[in-house]
């Protein structure tokens, strides 16, 4: 459950990370498929190569969707119910428990080489509640 | 058999070179207690472990954790053969410890993100790829024993 706390320093974070939102969302899809190849059995209609525009576009998309997120974290189900509509009969991405959390672990990653120590257990923490929250979401009409 | 490229190898060893077994054990551990507070169960025995300043000031959680990943680099040194460097580990974890080999996963996954933190841009993508495929083989292989 998201504390008060927790979605104060997920704000804190997000605040920080000022117009990077784009590079950021590539280059965690990047690491993604480089961690974590099963991933890119979605995507067998993108050019994957690094810094390729699609990976950037989708990126932008995947974390703007996060920022949406973040701004209705008392009602996320409500917030990403479009998404969530979509992740359940289009894109039907194996869910939480296993591809989600494969994001989730490389937006963390992501964040934690630009943030360094100001990526505190704390936060780490926070991150890892929200991610998980936003995956339960949005698998939640898988059936 | 693991295979492990010539670039691998070499991401795994010349980073471990700059790893403080101490520091980052310790920092691993207390993440693990903080971001999986259902882990504290394993640690009964360890005292405060009421918050997350607690639980990173515990002596016996940096203890411990320096003890873990001490024994993690055994893996490092014996790339070829992590299976068997871990055949004892795994029994005892089995059999003595009881832990859910889930906690392993959860464990490498958090060492990886203690690592991106330490070395930040240092920490490619080609690095994360290598030590996600490390701390899932050593993972496995902690499981490996498990009847």
């Amino acid at each position: 459950m998201l504390t008060a706390e927790d979605k104060k320093l997920i704000q804190q974070i997000w605040g920080k990370l000022g117009g990077a939102e784009e590079d950021i969302g590539a280059e965690t899809l990047w690491r993604m498929f480089h961690s974590y190849p099963p991933t890119k059995t979605y995507f067998p209609h993108f050019d994957i190569s690094q810094g390729s525009d699609q990976i950037r576009g989708h990126g932008k998309k995947v974390v703007a969707a996060l920022g949406t997120a973040i701004k209705n974290m008392d009602n996320l189900s409500q917030a990403l119910s479009e998404l969530s509509n979509l992740h359940a009969y289009n894109l039907r991405v194996d869910p939480a428990r296993f591809s989600l959390q494969f994001l989730a672990q490389c937006l963390q990653v992501v964040l934690a080489t630009r943030l360094g120590k100001e990526y505190s257990p704390e936060v780490h923490s926070a991150v890892d509640k929200f991610m998980s929250a936003v995956a339960s979401v949005l698998a939640e009409k898988y059936r | 058999m693991v295979h492990w490229t010539a670039e691998e190898k070499q991401l795994i060893t010349s980073l471990w070179a700059k790893v403080n077994v101490e520091e980052c054990g310790a920092e691993a551990l207390a993440r693990l207690l903080i971001v999986y507070p259902w882990t504290q169960r394993f640690f009964a025995s360890f005292g405060n472990l009421s918050g997350a300043t607690a639980i990173i000031g515990n002596p016996k959680v940096q203890a411990h954790g320096k003890k873990v990943l001490t024994s993690f680099g055994e893996a490092v040194k014996n790339l070829d053969n992590i299976k068997n460097t871990f055949a004892q580990l795994s029994e005892l974890h089995c059999d003595k410890l009881h832990v859910d080999p889930e906690n392993f996963r959860l464990l490498g996954d958090i060492l990886v993100i203690v690592l991106a933190a330490h070395f930040t841009k240092d920490f490619t993508p080609a690095c994360q790829a290598t030590w996600q495929k490390l701390v899932g083989l050593v993972a496995h292989a902690l499981a490996h024993k498990y009847h």
